[in-house]
């Protein structure tokens, strides 16, 4: 896989969350991404920044224009330095269910994306990675 | 902060969402909006969403919050304007805008509220035959 | 390629100085080599000078293990396009490989021409300039492939859209008439189309008739309900019509819950529609004389 483009910024701030669905729709349009593909990736970042922003204490985003042969991707990083989640499975299939904000927004976010990972725990932040192809 | 207008036509609150709002500018919109219903004794609210290009597990909730509200209020609740776009990622999230009626557009919206309102249509069931 | 990287090749300089030369040897040799291009006169003339002109380029620039590379990019994107032009005008992958093969043999010739009789050194040369024009050539051939599959995704794409219209039945009312085997790409295409065509005519309800699919199998199943999931957020509501009895079982059996209304025939569902929006169909037969 090759990272043929990546930026940084920061989340900190409700106002960041909105720029975050800026930027996505940006270099999803860019990519060439159709319309429902585009609004899938930008509500995934949506959801996963604002969790940032609510329970992460603030963090940053990685954007990277990625390509696999002849797919090209958006890849999005989100890093928080926040309390962590103590039970990521749980908060994963609970939160859908009990309609909690973080979790919904997690799981949401895995089902909008082909690719969906995350690191956490307790006392040593969280690092989700989601990703959408061509 | 930029306020989001609420218009008001015959007995209906109507409210036209434009912009990409951040957490506070929803919020503030959802207090606005119940204030409205009990200043105006509104019978319904439509809420159009035909320009958000996007709506996520917040937004879901927002509007869920709202029609709630609203019911209990005795108002009824239409969504209208969904995009595609939209509705097939929502879809995709397992959102269930539950309570909240969705309409097309403003006038198949102003008549379905005319019908909630007028008790012909059930609250949770509108299949027939 | 460690000989030719002990002792930088001559190549470089060499079409430096003789570019003209091999230019015209270039030419008589696609011209000798009967192999038919679609390309001739001036315009070939003006291809194989940009190509050497680009090669000097190139190669001054970086290593040929570099093909990859920035340095190469021009050479690249020459070749593709020099592909491109030729696959437009007929020409198959070989004989396009070959306008960069034909200038083997001048280019050897010159390099004999130039070396004389230090045998190693030539065959060090000639090693070199194989493995460069055959790297070209193959790129082309690359260049080639990659290009066809552009035109035929494209064509597929225009296939769909053609082949799924969507009907206005009446005001309020339209009709997709699914046909064929529906792979998932196709179906999502299909089912983005519906939800559009809904927006666009105001209809409140969308017959999705499927009679002329013949299998439908999990996957198609679960797209065919979040399509009808999705036109209900929007506002709208969907029938399927044209339900088999060996679909029905294998919805059941596949466990699928198809929570939707469905009709046997379009007919039925249609009819289903028009009352679900209040209208009435009578017979003008009805009417008395005098109504």
């Amino acid at each position: 896989m090759i990272v043929e483009k990546d930026e940084t910024m920061p989340i900190r701030s409700p106002d960041d969350v909105v720029r975050v669905r800026r930027e996505v729709r940006e270099r999803a349009v860019a990519i060439g991404f159709g319309l429902v593909d585009q609004t899938k990736i930008v509500t995934a970042a949506s959801e996963i920044a604002r969790n940032t922003v609510d329970y992460g204490g603030g963090g940053v985003l990685k954007l990277e224009l990625v390509r696999q042969g002849k797919h090209r991707g958006l890849r999005l990083t989100f890093t928080d330095e926040g309390p962590g989640i103590p039970n990521v499975d749980q908060a994963m299939t609970d939160g859908f269910t009990t309609g909690g904000g973080l979790g919904l927004g997690l799981s949401g976010a895995r089902r909008l994306s082909n690719e969906f990972s995350i690191q956490s725990a307790p006392g040593k932040g969280t690092v989700v990675t989601l990703a959408r192809w061509k | 902060m930029d306020q989001i207008p609420i218009l008001m036509v015959g007995d209906c609150l109507l409210v036209s969402i434009q912009v990409d709002m951040h957490d506070q500018m929803a919020l503030a919109l959802q207090d606005s909006l119940t204030s409205k219903i009990v200043e105006t004794g509104a019978r319904g609210v439509m809420i159009d969403i035909s320009a958000l290009q996007f709506v996520d597990s917040f937004i879901g909730r927002l509007l869920n919050n709202i029609a709630a509200m609203a019911r209990v209020l005795d108002a009824a609740t239409v969504v209208v304007g969904m995009q595609p776009a939209v509705a097939i990622t929502l879809v995709e999230l397992g959102l269930n805008l539950t309570g909240v009626k969705t309409a097309l557009n403003v006038d198949k919206g102003l008549a379905l509220i005319r019908r909630m309102i007028d008790g012909e249509e059930g609250e949770f069931d509108r299949r027939e035959g | 390629m460690a000989k030719s990287a002990t002792k930088a090749s001559i190549i470089p300089a060499l079409i430096e100085r003789s570019h003209e030369t091999l230019l015209a040897e270039w030419m008589a040799a696609q011209a000798r080599s009967g192999v038919a291009s679609p390309i001739s006169g001036d315009e070939l003339k003006e291809q194989c000078r940009r190509f050497l002109a680009e090669l000097r380029r190139a190669m001054a620039a970086g290593q040929l293990a570099e093909f990859r590379g920035a340095e190469w990019s021009g050479t690249r994107e020459l070749l593709e396009e020099l592909s491109r032009s030729r696959a437009l005008n007929g020409a198959s992958p070989s004989e396009t490989a070959s306008f960069v093969f034909s200038l083997k043999e001048p280019l050897f010739a010159l390099l004999r021409r130039e070396i004389g009789d230090d045998a190693e050194r030539i065959a060090a040369e000639t090693w070199a300039a194989t493995l460069l024009l055959d790297r070209l050539g193959l790129y082309t051939t690359e260049a080639f492939q990659k290009n066809r599959e552009q035109i035929i995704s494209r064509q597929q794409e225009e296939l769909i859209e053609l082949s799924t219209p969507v009907v206005r039945l009446w005001e309020g009312i339209v009709a997709v008439p699914l046909i064929g085997t529906l792979d998932s790409a196709r179906t999502q295409v299909v089912m983005e189309n519906l939800l559009q065509q809904i927006v666009s005519a105001g209809a409140q309800i969308a017959i999705i008739d499927i009679t002329g699919v013949p299998t439908v199998d999990t996957l198609v199943a679960q797209h065919l309900l979040k399509t009808v999931s999705a036109a209900r957020l929007m506002g709208a509501d969907c029938i399927i019509s044209g339900i088999r009895p060996q679909i029905a079982q294998t919805i059941v059996h596949l466990g699928v819950d198809l929570s939707v209304t469905s009709k046997a025939t379009m007919a039925g569902a249609f009819e289903l529609a028009l009352r679900r929006l209040g209208k009435l169909v009578v017979d003008r037969k009805a009417k008395q004389p005098g109504d």
